[in-house]
């Protein structure tokens, strides 16, 4: 990684102007793979986070009230300004984590707002009427949460969180603003180089267009069908 | 536990600068919601025809703007319409990358608002003997206020945070004139917290008086 | 007079009304029964112009509802129309929808709109309900309050297109009770229904539909009790059964 680093500080500020080579496309590709990665790390553990938070903020009043303030605070600051929170506040503890991580953390924050937000909607919507059904057939809290009320959230929280997984994936290129390059970082390298701007844009938006657009058509297809 | 003074009179003495930040980054939203609600009117009906040059068009719009991360956008207008030998200065390039971004989600939300009205209440309309019009005037239009009404008061509060992303391309709105007011101190984290509480006092201003609006203007319990 | 000669009507595909003919003549009552998807609603979505007809003509005192040069906004004040969905105007509340049609169509004053729409609530019993939106209004009351904002229009013709198929068995009695009021007034009306025994009593003449087309049109009580056709005779003794 570090190598890595240097690598680039050079082609950076010494190279002096050439055009785009083939040679730039593995670059390009560990940056795709690095927004890739932050994202499968950031949406995992912001959704196992955000499931445990959603059901103690639906089942504990101390739970509820006490995250509003938090919440309405990540949901309204943004989120390059969490990034350079988070990152200067490490330094202050004196930690030097790398900044994949500080990624990793700030995004798992804020994705686990977003599923604790749709977890409980998801709770909620379930009527009362059929846990007590379940609980009359002998099953307990967890039994009853497991086999009916679980199923029944997800059904109504799946479109909302395949959502929050492509707002995820577009603001994976935030990390940037700290100093760690994922795919926009560098890109911005290559254009400093190479001139090339317009393309080298266009290939960028297209690698995150193909992959949030197929899974927001899905999304909604999903909210189609779980609506009737 | 750890030895770090936090020095707040420091952040005191750049306060006017980071006002005049917010003051931009206020300006960039309102200015970029008005045009954006504007634009996105066409949008939305182009959508709905459902065929036709006009509505792949809107299309197109409409899902590269939700399905790219916006910074990509600002960097479209900025360095690639540069590219083009369109140069544009940070601010309108801010300013017309969230207005796309903006317009294309709007579009989407008049879209499904226009649908959730029963279609019935148009033949409704008609059969009073209402024109076209009147009748998107007065019986569906005030219905898709309603319905869109809240989501539209959060698209303020995303192209509020959108904003933020200026200070990468060098323009001082709230979070660019916070770092570069910091850049002498280099007290980062007590000028970002500052500049996280202003922003959270916009949005929550937004929140309060848009329920008041709401309050007033929705009699119907 | 409402004339209709020789009309075809398809969805698509779908033909659904095959070549029908019918006269309604002023202050008469005509009822169209017959089974579901036989047609009858849809034509009286063409008598309003609301849907198009692909051959043959609908006149309302004369004028052609589906020529090119008719003003339809000006033709549908003449014809007030009622659906089986009330369609209220969820946004406003009883007297505004009411006088909604007045002021904007008809361009009279405001006050004027109110004082209008004031009398129609009062006429089918709904003159306490002035500032209640409809969703705190049951189903009989808002179909009520449907057709006094048709009546606010002072049509010459009602059409009723089974106003009360949505309702529930108990809410039906005051919505066909504001029809006998309107008949016993002279009111001209068409009225689609299920409703063979209310058809009988308060229609002056009944049309049977089947398959887009009238089977057997005639006097009520003749239609219903001594039935010249045998579908007609058919039908009837499935829904009286």
């Amino acid at each position: 990684m570090a190598r890595l680093q240097t690598g680039l500080n050079v082609m950076q500020f010494v190279l002096p102007y050439s055009g785009l080579q083939w040679s730039d496309l593995p670059f390009m590709l560990e940056g795709a793979w690095r927004t890739i990665m932050l994202t499968i790390m950031a949406g995992s553990l912001g959704t196992l986070l955000g499931v445990i938070v959603g059901w103690l903020r639906e089942t504990f009043v101390s739970f509820r009230i006490g995250l509003i303030p938090f919440i309405d605070v990540i949901r309204s600051v943004p989120l390059i300004i969490q990034f350079i929170l988070v990152n200067s506040f490490q330094s202050i503890l004196g930690l030097q984590f790398d900044p994949f991580w500080i990624g990793v953390v700030t995004l798992s924050i804020y994705m686990a707002v977003l599923t604790s937000e749709l977890v409980r909607a998801g709770l909620q919507s379930v009527r009362p009427e059929l846990s007590r059904a379940g609980r009359s057939l002998g099953m307990s809290y967890w039994q009853g949460f497991l086999h009916i009320r679980a199923p029944l959230a997800i059904r109504t929280a799946l479109p909302g969180w395949i959502g929050a997984l492509i707002a995820l994936t577009k603001d994976t290129a935030l990390v940037s603003v700290i100093g760690y390059i994922e795919l926009l970082r560098a890109a911005q390298v290559l254009i400093n180089r190479s001139n090339e701007a317009l393309l080298i844009l266009a290939g960028v938006g297209l690698f995150y267009f193909v992959i949030c657009y197929p899974v927001s058509l899905y999304a909604r297809r999903l909210e189609r069908r779980l609506a009737i | 536990m750890f030895d770090y003074t936090f020095l707040w009179p420091l952040v005191w003495a750049e306060w006017p600068q980071l006002l005049a930040g917010a003051r931009v980054t206020l300006e960039i939203t309102i200015l970029s919601m008005a045009v954006a609600t504007v634009a996105a009117f066409p949008l939305a009906l182009a959508r709905r025809a459902g065929k036709g040059l006009s509505c792949q068009a809107a299309t197109i719009w409409v899902e590269a703007a939700r399905n790219t991360p916006c910074l990509v956008q600002i960097y479209m207008v900025y360095f690639g319409l540069g590219a083009l030998g369109l140069h544009i200065g940070s601010y309108f390039a801010v300013l017309g990358a969230i207005t796309f971004n903006n317009t294309g989600y709007l579009a989407e939300m008049f879209r499904g608002g226009l649908n959730a009205v029963a279609p019935q209440q148009f033949n409704a309309g008609r059969s009073l003997g209402l024109t076209a019009f009147q009748t998107y005037k007065n019986i569906i239009f005030p219905q898709v206020f309603r319905i869109v009404y809240f989501p539209f008061v959060n698209q303020i509060t995303w192209a509020m945070l959108n904003s933020s992303l200026g200070m990468i391309i060098g323009l001082r709105e709230l979070t660019g004139a916070t770092q570069m007011a910091q850049s002498v101190s280099f007290r980062t984290f007590e000028f970002f917290v500052v500049a996280a509480g202003l922003y959270y006092a916009i949005a929550k201003s937004v929140q309060i008086l848009a329920r008041v609006v709401a309050w007033r203007a929705f009699r119907r319990a | 007079m409402i004339e209709i000669h020789n009309v075809h009507k398809a969805f698509g595909s779908l033909k659904v009304i095959r070549g029908v003919d019918l006269e309604i003549k002023k202050g008469e009552v005509l009822c169209l029964i017959g089974a579901s998807g036989s047609g009858k609603s849809t034509l009286l979505q063409c008598v309003n112009g609301l849907e198009p007809i692909q051959q043959g003509e609908i006149q309302v005192d004369g004028i052609s509802v589906h020529a090119k040069d008719t003003n339809l906004n000006k033709l549908r004040q003449k014809l007030g129309i009622v659906f089986q969905q009330y369609n209220a105007f969820p946004h406003l509340t009883a007297l505004e929808n009411v006088a909604l049609a007045p002021r904007v169509v008809k361009r009279i004053s405001k006050a004027e709109a109110r004082a209008l729409a004031s009398k129609h609530l009062k006429h089918v019993g709904l003159g306490d309900k002035e500032d209640v939106f409809p969703s705190r209004l049951s189903g009989g009351q808002q179909q009520r309050l449907a057709i006094a904002r048709a009546l606010a229009m002072e049509p010459s013709y009602m059409l009723f297109d089974e106003v009360t198929s949505a309702l529930d068995p108990e809410l039906v009695g005051e919505v066909l009770d504001t029809l006998r009021m309107l008949k016993s007034e002279g009111m001209t009306m068409v009225v689609v229904t299920h409703d063979i025994v209310f058809a009988r009593e308060t229609g002056d003449r009944i049309a049977f539909f089947k398959d887009g087309r009238i089977c057997e049109v005639g006097e009520a009580w003749q239609v219903v009790n001594a039935p010249r056709e045998e579908h007609t005779r058919q039908f009837l003794k499935r829904v009286l059964a």
